[in-house]
């Protein structure tokens, strides 16, 4: 048994998983098998993040989250959750390998997942010309024509990106006027090969075998048109990735996990949770981080509160942790380095 | 881990279409995060079924013919090849479990 399980890999479970790890919980971290590192891994240069004047890609901010934690004795396990039971004192955390972790504590970092429009042919034309993944996708769109869907920053990041690939990007948003930040929404007005598509929605996708068009609804008139392209980014917004804990975490009405106050303590004793999937309306970098802080704080409040029984085994075990996962690290000169 | 046997425009017939045994197909690229998180799950994969099913990768920047002629615009994409035909195919990284239920008609 161990002091405390993070599950996720953003920057809510690495920054909390630095000050635990710091107040020597030697805390053990389910990182996920294909989304370790989270959204951030999907994003380019991320220019609001403190500390880097010069602005950081998304994947090199993560590794170096994921360094400064394992530094301090953070063990990290690239497996996926598949079940939990948080009821007990002792808590209970099972991944896709059929492990079975125990620990005293839990913060849940799990983060959001990309909200799909919701349209019969969104899934079968995936990969087909429907994407979530500008940086991975983009390039196969040299040439072409093609549409982003949102209004928020993913959508001005992703269409602007686009532009370097695509001969012209629409920018379909159902309203007129834009959630982006201001910064991101002057880039994406003065690209001339963005044109804004606005009071509209996409409620049909075209196309047998590839994306050819999408049918446009005016949001205001109700009036519908076609448009040609032959990719289409959907950027339209996240969901609390909550399913694992129906039933034993409650709930705010915006489907966020609900947690005290400003604490980030759950309806469990020694549950505590971070990061998006607790926050219906920032969802930064930077507050993500901040959050995972208030759950490391929580936790080891919590932590210093249970009598001796309970933590003597946990603090034996978690000598018994395997070593972490290779990966890269930092060298004399502060560059990434891999390791076999 | 075994590390995954590299194929190309030039020795895509030969080592892809020609092959007597099905063939998976990672089109993946170096800048796309998703395609080197699957990386790893696809090599244990190998490693396990090395006798039902071969497991290769493709360059998409560096073969861009093979890549337009199976109109990829997604990565990862993984393709299964029978008899020089696509049988199935996946898109976008999946935890093991998902990719093997997925693939479970070539791993069985």
């Amino acid at each position: 048994m161990r002091q405390m399980i993070i599950i996720g890999s953003g920057p809510a479970g690495y920054t909390a998983a630095i000050y635990a790890a710091r107040a020597e919980l030697k805390p053990l971290l389910l990182a996920s098998s294909v989304e370790a590192g989270g959204e951030l891994m999907n994003t380019t240069d991320v220019e609001n993040f403190p500390g880097f004047p010069e602005s950081i890609m998304g994947p090199d901010l993560m590794d170096r989250m994921r360094l400064q934690a394992e530094r301090f004795g953070t063990e990290v396990v690239y497996d996926d959750v598949t079940e939990v039971d948080l009821t007990g004192d002792v808590k209970r955390v099972t991944t896709g390998n059929g492990d079975v972790y125990e620990a005293l504590s839990v913060i849940v970092a799990t983060g959001s997942a990309y909200r799909k429009l919701g349209l019969p042919d969104e899934d079968r034309l995936s990969g087909y010309g429907v994407s979530w993944c500008a940086t991975c996708d983009g390039a196969f769109f040299r040439k072409r024509v093609i549409a982003v869907v949102g209004g928020g920053d993913s959508a001005m990041e992703e269409a602007t990106f686009l532009t370097r690939f695509a001969d012209k990007v629409y920018v379909i948003h159902r309203r007129d006027t834009l959630r982006a930040s201001k910064i991101m929404q002057q880039r994406a007005f003065e690209n001339p090969k963005i044109e804004f598509v606005w009071n509209s929605q996409v409620v049909g996708i075209a196309g047998e075998t590839a994306v050819e068009g999408v049918t446009l609804q005016d949001t205001v008139t109700g009036e519908q048109r076609e448009l040609e392209v032959t990719g289409l980014f959907i950027a339209v917004g996240n969901d609390p990735r909550v399913h694992l804990f129906h039933g034993q975490l409650d709930l705010t009405p915006e489907g966020t996990l609900a947690v005290e106050g400003r604490t980030s303590r759950t309806n469990l004793p020694g549950v505590f949770a971070a990061g998006d999937v607790i926050d219906p309306t920032y969802r930064q970098a930077v507050t993500a981080a901040a959050s995972g802080t208030v759950a490391a704080l929580d936790a080891e409040h919590y932590l210093a509160s249970l009598p001796e029984e309970l933590l003597a085994p946990a603090k034996g075990a978690a000598e018994e942790g395997s070593a972490p996962v290779a990966g890269s690290t930092v060298n004399p000169d502060g560059e990434l380095v891999a390791q076999p | 881990m075994a590390n995954l046997k590299d194929v190309t425009d030039a020795t895509f017939q030969q080592d892809v279409l020609d092959s007597d045994k099905p063939v998976l197909v990672d089109f993946w690229a170096e800048w796309c995060a998703p395609c080197r998180a699957v990386g790893p799950v696809l090599e244990k994969i190998a490693e396990e079924n090395g006798d039902k099913i071969e497991i290769v990768k493709l360059n998409v920047d560096d073969n861009p013919e093979t890549a337009a002629k199976y109109h990829i615009t997604s990565i990862p994409a993984m393709k299964v090849y029978r008899g020089g035909e696509v049988v199935k195919s996946v898109i976008g990284a999946k935890p093991k479990p998902a990719l093997e239920s997925e693939l479970a008609a070539f791993l069985a």
